[in-house]
């Protein structure tokens, strides 16, 4: 019942996810952040169940930490990262999958000092990955990737892309049947990964 | 006498030696020489090619340059058949990084990766360690063009200009005084880095009259297209004979002055 959805910017990605934390008719939680930051520059939104999420996003973020450690520093690309994060999907697909939906977005910098640009890779469970401009993953794609699509145009500004998103959550709101009244919503661009809104404060316990 | 611990590669000697460790770098100066030098748009390989017998077929492959994966090539000093375990260690580790990545391997990744499968051979397993020394040439996006140099101990470094293999101190200290990218503000260019390994290698081979056969001449550089794929290349007789007729001439002209 998870909604994500991302969408690149010229100069970065967006990712947003909704903050319900819910089984069956129970609501566990409704302040969960379902964006976990990897790198400096890069955050995986995960869709399913949370156990599965938590699993493999703590493994990626720690493999990819544990890179940096070992290479004196050295940053993975975006797409390195991606292709790692597809790779493990893959591999345990036939032993014991993750059933993890992810959208995973970063910012690579140029060397030049030139504005660098912002990807964003989704992947679902079976290891399948497209780079792709926008993306959502779960029923909100069936409400949102049309208004990507209508919307979505090459050199759009963060205040631009941040609107289509509140497009989004507007239009789930009003149409898709499973009430998710918080959205966190991250931003990555140069100066790294930040929460740019949030419904419910994930850190208040 | 150090005799005692001189036969197990896992013992330390009184003094804190590895002996045998010390034994397979001496092994290496006694094979053919490779010189590599960094240049601004490359690196150059040079090695001697030592023809043992005249009774032995042309070579089809190189047996001192081998292609590690699209961005990196390695030149040998030492025992040929141990370093063809390593350089299939080398592919191996640069193919599976690619695969995993989808990016090309940093190239102090793939040169720490050797060194520690050679390293293990010092420390476990009662096995002699490995006798070769390795130039590794390779270009990745965060260093741009790198030398490294390695040893049969596992140890590695990176370098502007080295040699390696027999009388590698002579072609050292000429390099000392002849590369000076200090002086210019700037590495030298292919040219002139094939030059002065040509240079390099008659110090080193000296007594045997320079010829194309004796020397292997290689660089890697990149293209200009989008792609920017790395060019690996040998030079052929004639090209390598080029460099070594313009290096002849050059010290034929200093002499006189």
């Amino acid at each position: 019942m998870d909604s994500i959805f991302g969408v690149t910017y010229n100069g970065g990605v967006i990712i947003a996810a909704d903050q319900t934390n819910a089984r069956s008719i129970l609501i566990y939680q409704n302040n969960l952040d379902k964006i976990s930051e990897l790198s400096s520059h890069s955050m995986m939104g995960c869709a399913g169940p949370n156990a599965d999420f938590v699993n493999f996003t703590q493994y990626i973020q720690k493999s990819l930490q544990l890179y940096e450690f070992s290479n004196d520093g050295l940053k993975l690309s975006t797409k390195a990262q991606a292709n790692f994060c597809r790779g493990e999907l893959a591999k345990a697909l036939r032993k014991g999958p993750y059933q993890v939906n992810v959208l995973l977005g970063g910012y690579d910098a140029k060397k030049d000092g030139e504005v660098g640009d912002g990807s964003l890779y989704l992947m679902d469970y079976l290891g399948s990955m497209q780079k792709v401009n926008f993306g959502v993953q779960g029923y909100a794609s069936n409400f949102c990737l049309s208004i990507f699509d209508r919307e979505w145009k090459e050199g759009l500004n963060e205040a631009q892309a941040l609107e289509i998103v509140d497009h989004c959550i507007g239009e789930l709101a009003k149409r898709f049947l499973i009430a998710q009244p918080n959205f966190l919503i991250k931003v990555v661009d140069k100066d790294g990964v930040r929460v740019h809104k949030f419904g419910s404060d994930p850190e208040d316990n | 006498m150090a005799r005692r611990y001189d036969s197990s590669t896992t013992t330390f000697s009184p003094e804190g030696r590895l002996h045998q460790v010390e034994y397979a770098i001496e092994a290496i100066n006694n094979a053919g020489t490779c010189v590599g030098i960094l240049a601004k748009d490359g690196i150059v390989l040079a090695s001697e090619r030592q023809l043992t017998s005249g009774l032995l077929a042309p070579a089809k492959t190189s047996e001192k340059t081998y292609k590690l994966s699209q961005h990196s090539t390695c030149c040998v000093a030492g025992l040929t058949a141990d370093a063809n375990i390593l350089i299939d260690q080398a592919r191996l580790r640069a193919g599976r990084y690619e695969y995993q990545y989808q990016e090309p391997i940093p190239m102090e990744q793939l040169v720490e990766h050797v060194c520690n499968y050679k390293q293990a051979y010092t420390q476990y397993g009662g096995l002699r360690p490995f006798g070769v020394s390795f130039l590794f040439a390779g270009y990745d996006q965060h260093y741009g063009f790198q030398l490294y140099q390695t040893d049969p101990s596992g140890n590695y470094s990176g370098w502007k200009a080295t040699v390696i293999g027999s009388n590698n101190q002579a072609g050292k200290s000429l390099l000392k005084t002849e590369y000076d990218p200090e002086s210019t503000g700037e590495l030298p260019s292919v040219e002139v880095a094939l030059r002065l390994a040509v240079k390099v290698l008659n110090k080193t081979m000296d007594g045997t009259a320079a010829s194309s056969e004796k020397m292997e001449l290689f660089v890697m550089s990149r293209e200009d297209t989008e792609e920017k794929l790395c060019v690996h290349r040998i030079l052929t007789n004639d090209e390598a004979q080029k460099v070594i007729d313009e290096v002849e001439a050059e010290g034929a002209g200093a002499g006189d002055s």
